[in-house]
């Protein structure tokens, strides 16, 4: 035993060395318990983000798919919507490059700000948090997030969102939700979207629905073409419906 | 993947802890994860090899503990481990999305020296 310090590894080294009476080669390890999330910190700016949009009165949808199944034109369609359903509309988009969708959607009406990623997959809580402080939120109604293309990553990350929205497209296959259940069990709103290519693809919809149905029973589902304009009343009108409600104040 | 941030988090936090200690060196790191996380152990420790480099958790051991995913079944009151996509009870055939396990991400422990 290692009489300076009562310690009792038995392969102590000691190294007695000119002027200093005793030296330790060996370690003295002890365990700590921690038990804190990786994503605490996330998690943390992602409530901020929540009081701070609720003390605004706005509706926060984070909306997330595999690239290219129809966020930023659902979105344009949201931002064009006329009479009762006109809303001001900011988003904040997330993309690994380009402001194309930025461009796209403030033509739309919108005022759009976009965030390029870079290599980023995801946004996370903070990166939301200081686009916000760019936008006006005072003078906004509903807030979109359009999340990076990818439906693996951004499920982990809340951002403070008073809805989850995930987008499935008929191009993808009707399986997409039994490969991705992360994303679609923390879906609060399923869209199944471009519904006037189905036929064109063969796209089994009763499957799809029902593999929906059973990986996000608690979500709402909608069947839109955002760009034929099908089925955007019955979606349109439930936004609506939660902005009267005001469910995010 | 997010591996290299989500292995930033974690060594930030194993940082912090180990300086409340006044710790010289992290010996281990023990992370608990869960297989719903969307994350790939291979690629945490392809991070965590990155992310240490030069700091005082440099070739510390990394213990990767994974989480079976655990549902509940609302009919018969127990746990069940769904099959990747598969949530229906053994025992009942009752659909369950109640997930009771498998989302962890988590620093449970560390040793330190």
């Amino acid at each position: 035993m290692c009489t300076d310090c009562g310690c009792s590894q038995v392969d102590t080294a000691k190294v007695q060395i000119e002027g200093e009476p005793h030296h330790h080669h060996h370690k003295h390890t002890h365990t700590i318990e921690v038990r804190e999330r990786l994503l605490a910190k996330n998690d943390s700016f992602a409530m901020q983000n929540r009081d701070r949009f609720q003390s605004c009165g706005l509706l926060v949808l984070n909306i997330m798919s595999s690239p290219g199944s129809g966020k930023t034109t659902l979105i344009e369609q949201i931002a064009k919507s006329k009479g009762d359903r006109a809303h001001k509309v900011g988003v904040i988009v997330g993309d690994l490059a380009t402001e194309n969708d930025a461009l796209r959607l403030k033509a739309a009406g919108a005022t759009a700000l976009q965030i390029t990623t870079g290599t980023a997959c995801h946004l996370e809580a903070d990166m939301v948090s200081h686009a916000a402080s760019h936008l006006y939120l005072t003078n906004l109604e509903i807030l979109i997030v359009e999340n990076v293309g990818n439906l693996v990553c951004p499920a982990a990350y809340d951002l403070g969102e008073t809805l989850r929205v995930v987008l499935l497209s008929v191009t993808e296959g009707e399986d997409k939700p039994l490969k991705y259940p992360t994303a679609f069990q923390s879906a609060d709103v399923v869209i199944l979207s471009k519904i006037d290519l189905a036929e064109a693809v063969e796209f089994d919809r009763e499957t799809a629905i029902a593999n929906i149905r059973r990986m996000a029973p608690q979500a709402k589902l909608f069947e839109v073409s955002a760009r034929k304009g099908l089925g955007m009343e019955a979606w349109l009108n439930y936004l609506q419906s939660l902005m009267l409600l005001e469910v995010c104040r | 993947m997010h591996e290299v941030g989500l292995m930033e988090n974690a060594l930030a936090i194993a940082l912090n802890y180990a300086s409340r200690e006044r710790a010289s060196r992290i010996e281990q790191i023990t992370l608990r994860i869960g297989d719903l996380s969307g994350v790939e152990p291979d690629a945490l420790r392809f991070a965590f090899d990155v992310v240490t480099q030069g700091t005082i958790a440099e070739r510390a051991k990394l213990i990767v503990e994974s989480c079976p995913t655990l549902c509940f079944c609302h009919v018969c009151q127990t746990q069940f481990q769904p099959t990747q996509w598969d949530y229906e009870c053994p025992t009942c055939q009752t659909w369950s999305m109640a997930i009771v396990q498998g989302k962890e991400l988590e620093l449970t422990s560390l040793e330190v020296s």
